[in-house]
């Protein structure tokens, strides 16, 4: 059994592209389950075609205690055969999502839900915030770690910070990252950074999903590509990916994650930002005004 | 004050001194306390059968539950190895718990440390309270094996004990080959059976872990959670011996709750050796006392390609026999003539007071293990278990109570309750009177409600001392378990019967 884990920057496209990859991982054969990791519980919309409302908490909170519920009660069947499970969460701004990551984790693997799958694929929500999230990177849990990244700024700072999660676990764990996913958003020069950051970070750029609007025909049907338009160029994109990941078991590296001011320079290399004129930091419009 | 240097009053009698009555009635006042009256009213409400039945619909709230949390059951469990220093990652609070908790029922002092956490571990992980924790326990207390188990704190905010653990070992807090096995232990999950489950299954899998099994015809034996650890395990020792079983008790703390008092202290003394943990992988068997101490473990232990038999705190004759027989089919060795005369013993014990407890009706509350091995012995004595409650047993064990009291005809009209606590025993000894209850010492509080004599067998024991010394396992240790409630029924005739001139024709020298 593998066990891979998809983290990025929240909106990058890290349930579509997992949801997609796997999809098309089930069409070659592969029994699989889905643990979505979010308490917004939408790891799993595209596969069931709806969004699961029996998250493992919230039936816990129901049933007053985790220890009263059986598996059954949790695991939907989706598309090609995929299990699939929310761990769900407290509202916005209150409880504590990261330990429901993991109470639902602990409760799959007692219950027996990882018998007879061959991956195992944790959706995890935007950045590595605690501990609790960090649980589908500890000891026997996901081996591969995937990153789904973009050119903007941002997502590459998640991607350097959720590298930095994984070096902490790496070192005392067999978790690796298996390489970044680049979620093409049409940036200036984006493969090429994508690519100076994966080389960075030690790793490789495992796939670069081009940009097509049929994602969103797809996604509006709450489908995959894979079964919303199986014949599209897309959806081979999303095969190749998946064919990529299931060649790269145990090739996961430890990850060289890179200061902020590394990153930026990475960019200045590219010309994506201007370098930053040091006499002008900190002045006034006057005040600069008055010096020319 | 009549309080004076001469005659120093104890708090029995100070308070009961006229000054403090004026100064209690002065305090009802000023608190605008309810009237007498109306307390009373409500008292006697709360003995109805309609306040019993609001009491069972209680959803959102327990009122003394009868259990403990995790850290508790993994402290115990830890304290049972060689030289072994109990770690709890968490605030410095919670161990006072443990230790103060096991102290008062044990009289001994209890060796635990804490990783000592605050708010700001809270907010950046315990890992830095992690390294310096067991480098400073590691030389100051010179264990030969750190046990690391959590608490609340540390579970929620997702501290990973096998990261955390490695992570000190590279910064050189303890060697690298130095054993510290770990569980997690969140209270606010299951409870102190649990625990120690939890913990028996981390250190069995790091002693175990990545080695290959020769079977020899040895057996393990895990105790499980137990007040009386001292005494059972002591007896257990002993029947082994005398039918020449080759074994290893694997979390042996009998020594380390009973250090005499020589002039030297004992930090560890006792336990399982290190040495024998690693052995004991290739014993033939595991046996365990309580199932529900050792679910996790002992299904560990059958992977590992051992028997497993699981015995659910027997206390009796025919649990005896079961537990030796089946002692005896693993091993091969006959269960010796000594101990079949001490079976012979206890059959003519319980023959002797059979009048005395025939027909009794008892209430039962405790661990889930505790409960079923009192409820079988109860039942075996001609006596009625009527209310079987444990806050700590499932669905499961409630199945196994029921399974045990209608294999019995005096275990017709006896009910077991899972997960309810001491209020709702409080309401059933109301509504359906027994004739005595058996447990910890918080059943105190419902003898003073409710005027049932309390037997005190279970954990806690924090109000009567020693009992822990005595075995209640084995035919010797039924006998012990037997003479505490026939002590208690003969109190209970003497206190009923020692009237002068009214109900004393009955005081009688012989019972």
């Amino acid at each position: 059994m593998r066990q891979i884990a998809f983290y990025g920057k929240g909106g990058i496209g890290k349930s579509t592209t997992s949801q997609n990859t796997l999809a098309a991982l089930a069409e070659m054969g592969q029994k699989i389950l889905i643990v979505g990791c979010d308490p917004k519980s939408d790891s799993t919309r595209l596969i069931l075609h709806a969004k699961a409302q029996n998250t493992i908490l919230s039936l816990a909170a129901a049933a007053g205690s985790v220890e009263d519920l059986e598996l059954e009660d949790v695991l939907r069947v989706g598309y090609k055969g995929i299990k699939c499970v929310e761990s769900g969460g407290p509202e916005p701004g209150v409880g504590c999502a990261g330990r429901g990551v993991i109470t639902a984790i602990n409760f799959l693997e007692e219950n027996g839900a990882y018998e007879g799958i061959d991956y195992v694929s944790y959706d995890v929500l935007g950045d590595v915030v605690c501990g609790g999230f960090a649980m589908p990177i500890r000891e026997n849990k996901a081996q591969e770690i995937y990153i789904v990244m973009s050119g903007e700024m941002m997502a590459m700072y998640a991607a350097n910070n959720i590298s930095k999660g994984i070096l902490k676990y790496a070192n005392s764990g067999g978790v690796r990252l298996g390489g970044l996913v680049c979620n093409e958003r049409q940036t200036d020069k984006e493969l090429d950074l994508a690519e100076a950051l994966a080389k960075k970070l030690g790793t490789q750029l495992i796939y670069f999903v081009p940009r097509d609007n049929v994602v969103q025909h797809a996604e509006l049907r709450r489908m995959t590509v894979i079964e919303y338009a199986p014949d599209s160029k897309q959806a081979d994109h999303y095969r190749a990916l998946a064919q990529k990941i299931h060649e790269n078991g145990g090739k996961g590296v430890i990850p060289t994650p890179i200061t902020m001011d590394e990153l930026e320079d990475m960019l200045m290399e590219h010309g994506i930002i201007e370098p930053v004129d040091e006499s002008i930091v900190g002045k006034t419009a006057a005040e600069l005004a008055t010096t020319a | 004050m009549n309080q004076n240097v001469e005659n120093v009053l104890d708090h029995f009698n100070l308070f009961r001194g006229p000054e403090y009555k004026e100064m209690f009635e002065k305090k009802r006042e000023f608190e605008n306390a309810c009237d007498s009256d109306e307390i009373e009213k409500i008292r006697e409400w709360t003995k109805t059968t309609e306040y019993r039945e609001k009491n069972f619909a209680r959803e959102a709230l327990a009122v003394n539950p009868a259990k403990a949390c995790q850290p508790l059951g993994a402290v115990f469990a830890a304290l049972g190895f060689e030289g072994a220093l109990p770690f709890v990652h968490g605030s410095q609070g919670c161990v006072a718990y443990y230790r103060s908790h096991l102290s008062r029922h044990f009289k001994e002092p209890t060796s635990c440390v804490s990783s000592s956490m605050t708010e700001d571990a809270a907010v950046f992980g315990g890992l830095n309270n992690m390294i310096d924790g067991l480098a400073n326990a590691y030389s100051l207390y010179k264990p030969k094996m750190i046990h690391v188990s959590t608490t609340c704190m540390a579970e929620v905010i997702g501290d990973d004990l096998n990261a955390f653990i490695q992570n000190a070992k590279e910064k050189g807090s303890v060697p690298q080959d130095f054993d510290v096995p770990f569980a997690h232990t969140p209270a606010f999950v299951g409870s102190h059976v649990t625990g120690y489950d939890n913990a028996m299954k981390g250190i069995v899998s790091h002693f175990w872990g990545g080695r290959e099994r020769t079977a020899n015809g040895r057996i393990n034996f895990i105790g499980g959670f137990d007040g009386f650890s001292v005494g059972n395990l002591r007896e257990v020792k002993r029947m082994f011996d005398l039918m020449g079983v080759a074994h290893t008790i694997l979390a042996d703390n009998s020594d380390v709750f009973d250090t005499p008092a020589d002039g030297r202290f004992r930090m560890y003394d006792g336990g399982t050796k290190l040495e024998d943990v690693k052995a004991a992988l290739d014993a033939g068997a595991t046996v365990s006392m309580q199932e529900f101490c050792t679910e996790k473990t002992l299904a560990y232990c059958a992977g590992r390609g051992q028997e497993a038999a699981a015995f659910n705190h027997p206390i009796g004759v025919a649990a005896t026999d079961r537990f030796l027989m089946e002692i005896s089919r693993l091993t091969g060795r006959p269960i010796p003539p000594a101990l079949e005369t001490e079976r012979g013993r206890l059959v003519d014990a319980i023959a002797d007071s059979s009048q005395h407890i025939h027909g009794k009706k008892f209430a039962i509350f405790g661990d889930p293990d505790l409960t079923l091995g009192l409820a079988g012995f109860l039942l075996e004595l001609g006596a009625e278990p009527v209310h079987v409650l444990s806050t700590n047993g499932g669905k499961e064990w409630e199945a196994k109570v029921r399974a045990l009291l209608d294999g019995s005809p005096f275990g017709k009209g006896c009910r077991a309750y899972a997960g309810k606590d001491l209020w709702h025993m409080r309401s059933l000894l109301f509504t359906e009177p027994v004739d005595f209850l058996i447990g910890s010492t918080y059943g105190k509080f419902l003898e003073r409600d409710t005027g049932t004599p309390l037997v005190r067998i279970g954990f806690p024991i924090f109000d009567r001392h020693h009992h822990h010394r005595y075995p209640v396992w084995g035919y010797q240790g039924a006998m012990n378990a037997l003479v505490w409630i026939l002590d208690k029924i003969f109190d209970e005739m003497d206190r009923k019967s020692m009237v002068t001139g009214k109900t004393d024709y009955s005081f009688d020298i012989i019972r």
